[in-house]
Order: structure tokens, then C-alpha cells, then sequence
């Protein structure tokens, strides 16, 4: 399984450093790729949305006057009107301000993790990759057993045991069940590439281990990781939901797009706008972070060009 | 070949114990700093300390390891393994059943809402993607592609539960009425969560919900590789030989075409059955994902190693199988 996948990334990897030579223009692939990106307007509509997004989830203060915590039970599920443009929740809090509150711990949630995954599963590809021997063979197998519990049981496993459910925890269990993708995309691009002439020259100049690594080896591997890495900061968010969802994630006094959902599944054939906004959010989140890599896939890889 | 399968069979060993310690650690860290789970049987009564320990004994909570935090107990996990794959030997649970047992009740249930999945991903993945690959850039191309990238970014529980009030509730309370109707149609196949009366008609919809965005993935891969692969120099001599069009596309185009799309699916048996977790939170089916978590929240250890461990088993094989299906479906793969 591990060879398949390498050789895949290998291949996806390869025509990075390709591209820098043989063209007349002398641009480098990302120059190129930040000019074909920003003629995309799928790209640039994503790009925006998450913009929206992001500042949602770091100045809820800019969207909303409202608190989200002054509730009135009076006021259960009352419909939108132009005040109050999502209506109200079944506790009859202002549900707009739920809303624009929830963006904050799947945002933060989704880049910790991201964060994480990128470090740690590219730091442990690339000393798999470079070293081979018996340090990949501890680190696949590593690999292995992550990669082996599926993603959604082991969470749920992993939730429920730690007891523990906030930000923090969340994150750390999506990252400890996901880095080894992450570590195979980076191990096949450093296999593919650590014996080519150049890093070859490298080594004869008398570059240590080290500056081979991260000056050499590791900026070819960088624009499949890219990718990648978009694409999962997208399915995070949706993870986060599903976990909330079902009841092992965020707990309610927090404000988050699954408790909302959650909290209203039921009222979905009388009031089904209690379901809708929060949905659409989350929907367009995701979606704009898998457009945002399709996008970048397209323009980092010469072959479509 | 041989060989081959007999090295990845030894690799599986360290990824199989692997796992295990990983989630006999977790459990008994959860174990040392709170407490003994066999107080979860009297609720909120204080039993005499002698019938305590009594069931604790006998319920395999005994080990004074359980009582130091931080330790890794590894005695315990060396009985627990030796258990497992000695005698076949998986625990019981604080109801004193069987793990094995519980498995057996469950996994019926778990294994027709994944071939329902994995069947209705398949033909119609497949079949959608040969279609708009065939045809690049023309509607029915634009159409599974925007289509697609759509189903990807709805999270499967907000498409459950969407489908659940909406077709199930709504539509089938419709249907319901209807009094020409088969009952098998308004009260299984539209039934909005699962019935023991109809254990495969209301299980389709929870299937084919499970199966959707493994789906819009088989598709937007079935697509890609057709395209690639239709441009190909075998494609052209196929075609220069004067075979029929049929034969071009079923054989030499499809063929190879279904290289990655097999990859997908079996690596998806992992991720559906992670996925049946929700589904069958949704639509109310007493199947392994519950098992699991209704056992993690318990905190019963036995069940949670025993039912993973399956579980990473079943993945583990169908990784390997997928790997023996490639030189099947690819003359130029063989292993040695």
C-alpha cells in the first residue's frame, strides 16, 4: 500500500522543479501559479468567502452588535425578520448571532490542527523519506497504525475516553488521526527527488544533512502538501461539526455551527431555517476550502496548464 | 505473489499490536483518573465494598495497575493480546456478555448498510463517471462535476439528517396515505429510520445517504482516469485495429480506467465504516458504530479494544486485497 502511494505522490511531485526550466518567460512555478489563480474567479469567490469567514470567526464584534447569550424563552423559535435576520433559536437567543459566534471554534479548531498535521507529518515524511532504513521503517509502521483506525471511530473512541471536550482537545485529536497522510505525500515527494543531480551537486558542495533537508529537498515537496493541506483544513471544519453532532464535540454553552444544527434537527418540517443557516455556512466553508485546492492543484501542477 | 502476501500479512503485526496498545493505554488512562467503571452498574448507589470488589474481579477491572495513573499496564495488555489471539478470547462486557457476542448481534446490520454503500457508490459512481468522461466538456461533463463537488462538501450527517425529515418524514407521511401502496415501499423503503419488520428495505436509504460522497469521489475519479486514458497510444492501436467501440471503451479503456477508482473503494471500506457511525446514529440502527460508542462512553475497555481491533483488521485486509486486485486489473504490476 505504501509503495502505490508513494509512487503516486512521486509522480504528483515531480513536475515541480520541471516547470523552472525550459520556459522562455522567467517566471518561477509560483509566479506562474499566482497568476493563473488570480484569473480564477471560482478561486477568488472562494478566496473571498473564507475571508468573510475568518474575520466572522476573529471579530464576531464586527458582524454583530448582538450577545449571544441574551435569551428570552419568550421569544422560542420566532421567524426572521429585518432585525433579526436569522430569527431566533429554540432557547430564543438571537440565532444570527449564534451564527457568526460559531465560526470561532471551527476556524480555530481546523487551522490547530492543519498547523499540527503540516509540522509534525511533514517533518516525520521528510526524515523517513531522507534517512530510509530502519527510521522509515519505524515511522511507517508508525503511520500504519494510525492510518488504520478509521478516522471517524478513532475520534469518537478518543473523545470519549479523554472526557475532556473543548477546543484544545478536538484539535488534537484530528491531529493525532490524520498526519500520516500527510507524512506519505511528503515521504514519496523526498524519495522521488533526494537522488537527483542537483541535490547530488548539493551533497558534493558539502551541505550537511540538514540544509539538504529544508533548502533543497523539502521546497519540491511543498506545493503537493499545499494542496493537501487545503482541501483538509475544509474537511476539519466539517469534522468538527460531525463530532458536535454527535455529541462528543463542542458542549452548548458554546456557540457552534453543530450544536446548532444538532439542536434542531428536529425542528427541520416547522421551522426549517433553524437548520438551513447554519448548514449553508458550513456547506460554503467546506466547499470553498475544496475549490480553494482544486483551484491550487491545477495551477501548481504543469501538467494542466 | 506468494511471498508478497506473506510479508505484508508479518507487517500487519506491528500495526494490529500497535493499535491495540494504543487503545489499551487510552482506556486504562481513562480507568486510572476516573475511576472504576463497574460503579457505573449501581448508578447513583454506594455498593458494599466487598460486592465491588467481587465484580471488579470478576469483570477483569481487578489489575492493581488500574489504580496508578500514568502506568501502561503491560501486563494487563499482554493477557488482553494472548486472550485475543490464543484463544479468541475478546472480554465481556459489564453486562457480562461476550464481546464476540455483542459483535455477532451487531455486525448485520453494520455489513448490509456498507454493501448497500459500497454497491450503490460503485455502479453508479462508476457509471456517472464513464459518462461525463466520455463526453469532456459538454453538459453532462459540467453537470457531474459541479454536481459532485457539491455532495463532497456537505458533511454526511447534515445530508442524514436532511434526508431523514425530509423523504422520510415528510414524503413518506405522503406515501403513507396512500393506501394502493405496498406497505414495504411506504413503511420500509420510506421509513424514516430503521425497522426490524423491513431490516433490508429501511436500510437502503441509510445506505445509499452513507454511500453518497464516497459516490461524487468514485465519479470525479472514474472521470479524470477515462479522460487520461482515452488519449492513450493502447487506446488509439485499439481503435487503428478496427475493434468495436464497445470493445475500446469496456476493455482497454475501462479497465485501466479502474485502477484508482478500486484503490478508492477499498481504502473507503475504512472511512464507511467510520461513517456508518453517523449513519446509523441518524437512522436509528442498533449496529457496530453504536456499539462502539455507546461502549466508549461507558467506558467499557473490553468492548472498545475487542470491536476496533476487528475493525482494523477488516481495514488492514481490504487494503491488501485492494494491492492483489491491482495486478488483476494491470498486466504491467506484479508482485514477487
Amino acid at each position: 500500500m505504501s509503495d502505490a502511494t508513494s509512487a503516486g505522490t512521486a509522480v504528483g511531485g515531480a513536475p515541480g522543479k520541471t516547470s523552472k526550466s525550459g520556459k522562455e518567460r522567467n517566471a518561477s512555478l509560483w509566479a506562474d501559479a499566482r497568476r493563473q489563480l488570480v484569473r480564477d474567479p471560482v478561486f477568488m469567490l472562494a478566496v473571498l468567502y473564507i475571508v468573510v469567514v475568518s474575520t466572522m470567526a476573529a471579530f464576531p464584534k464586527l458582524w454583530t452588535g448582538q450577545d449571544p447569550r441574551a435569551c428570552h424563552t419568550d421569544q422560542s423559535r420566532i421567524a426572521p425578520s429585518w432585525e433579526h435576520p436569522f430569527g431566533f433559536n429554540i432557547q430564543g437567543c438571537d440565532y444570527y448571532s449564534h451564527a457568526i459566534y460559531g465560526a470561532r471554534p471551527s476556524m480555530v479548531i481546523a487551522i490547530m490542527a492543519t498547523g499540527g498535521i503540516v509540522l509534525f507529518g511533514g517533518l516525520m515524511g521528510l526524515l523517513a523519506g531522507y534517512y530510509g532504513g530502519w527510521v522509515d521503517g519505524l515511522i511507517s509502521r508508525l503511520m500504519d497504525i494510525f492510518f488504520s483506525l478509521p478516522f471517524l471511530l478513532g475520534a469518537i473512541v478518543f473523545l470519549t475516553v479523554i472526557k475532556q471536550q473543548n477546543i484544545f482537545t478536538i484539535a488534537l485529536v484530528l491531529f493525532l488521526l490524520s498526519w500520516p497522510t500527510i507524512a506519505r505525500i511528503i515521504r514519496g515527494s523526498v524519495i522521488s527527488s533526494k537522488d537527483l543531480d542537483y541535490v547530488q551537486a548539493a551533497k558534493a558542495v558539502g551541505a550537511g544533512n540538514g540544509r539538504l533537508m529544508f533548502r533543497h529537498i523539502l521546497p519540491n515537496a511543498i506545493a503537493p502538501m499545499l494542496v493537501y493541506a487545503t482541501i483538509v483544513l475544509g474537511s476539519f471544519v466539517a469534522a468538527e461539526a460531525t463530532l458536535t453532532f454527535l455529541g462528543i464535540g463542542l458542549q452548548p454553552p458554546t456557540q457552534s455551527w453543530g450544536i446548532m444544527i444538532s439542536a434542531h434537527q428536529v425542528y427541520f418540517l416547522e421551522d426549517p431555517w433553524l437548520l438551513l443557516f447554519p448548514c449553508g455556512l458550513l456547506i460554503g466553508t467546506v466547499l470553498s476550502f475544496i475549490l480553494m485546492g482544486d483551484a491550487l492543484r491545477d495551477a501548481l501542477d504543469p501538467k494542466f496548464r | 505473489m506468494g511471498r508478497y502476501v506473506i510479508r505484508r500479512l508479518l507487517q500487519f503485526i506491528p500495526t494490529v499490536l500497535g493499535t491495540m496498545f494504543l487503545l489499551h493505554y487510552m482506556t486504562s488512562l481513562a480507568i486510572q483518573f476516573s475511576g472504576n467503571p463497574v460503579r457505573a452498574i449501581f448508578g447513583d448507589r454506594t455498593p458494599p465494598p466487598a460486592l465491588l470488589q467481587s465484580i471488579t474481579e470478576r469483570l477483569g477491572y481487578g489489575d492493581p495497575c488500574l489504580e496508578q495513573k500514568g502506568n501502561p499496564c503491560f501486563g494487563l495488555f499482554l493477557d488482553r493480546v494472548s486472550g485475543v489471539f490464543l484463544s479468541f478470547d475478546f472480554g465481556i462486557d459489564l453486562r457480562e456478555q461476550e464481546v464476540t457476542e455483542l459483535v455477532a448481534n451487531a455486525i448485520p446490520y453494520t455489513l448490509k448498510l456498507l454493501v448497500i454503500a459500497i454497491v450503490f457508490e460503485a455502479v453508479v459512481g462508476i457509471a456517472a463517471g464513464v459518462w461525463a468522461g466520455l463526453r469532456g466538456g459538454s453538459f453532462a461533463d459540467n453537470l457531474v462535476k459541479i454536481s459532485t463537488v457539491f455532495v463532497i462538501s456537505v458533511p454526511i450527517f447534515v445530508l442524514g439528517v436532511v434526508v431523514r425529515e425530509f423523504i422520510g418524514v415528510k414524503f413518506g407521511n405522503i406515501l403513507r396515505d396512500q393506501e394502493w401502496l405496498p406497505d414495504v415501499v411506504a413503511y420500509g423503503f420510506f421509513s424514516p429510520g430503521f425497522k426490524p419488520d423491513y431490516p433490508f428495505a429501511s436500510l437502503l436509504i441509510p445506505g445509499m445517504v452513507l454511500g453518497s460522497v464516497a459516490l461524487a469521489t468514485t465519479a470525479r475519479l472514474t472521470r479524470t482516469s477515462i479522460m487520461e486514458n482515452i488519449r492513450a497510444d493502447f487506446v488509439r492501436t485499439a481503435r487503428a485495429k478496427g475493434l468495436a467501440n464497445k470493445r475500446v471503451i469496456g476493455v482497454h479503456t475501462l479497465r485501466n480506467s479502474l485502477i484508482p477508482v478500486i484503490t478508492y473503494l477499498g481504502v473507503d471500506i475504512g472511512s464507511a465504516m467510520a461513517g456508518a457511525v453517523v449513519t446509523e446514529t441518524i437512522f436509528n440502527v442498533p449496529g457496530i458504530g453504536r456499539l462502539v460508542t455507546a461502549a466508549a462512553r461507558e467506558g467499557e475497555s473490553s468492548v472498545v479494544i475487542g470491536v476496533v481491533t476487528m475493525l482494523v483488521l477488516v481495514v488492514l485486509l481490504a487494503n491488501l486485497l485492494v494491492d492483489l486486485l491491482y495486478a488483476v486489473l494491470d498486466p504491467r504490476i506484479r508482485y514477487e
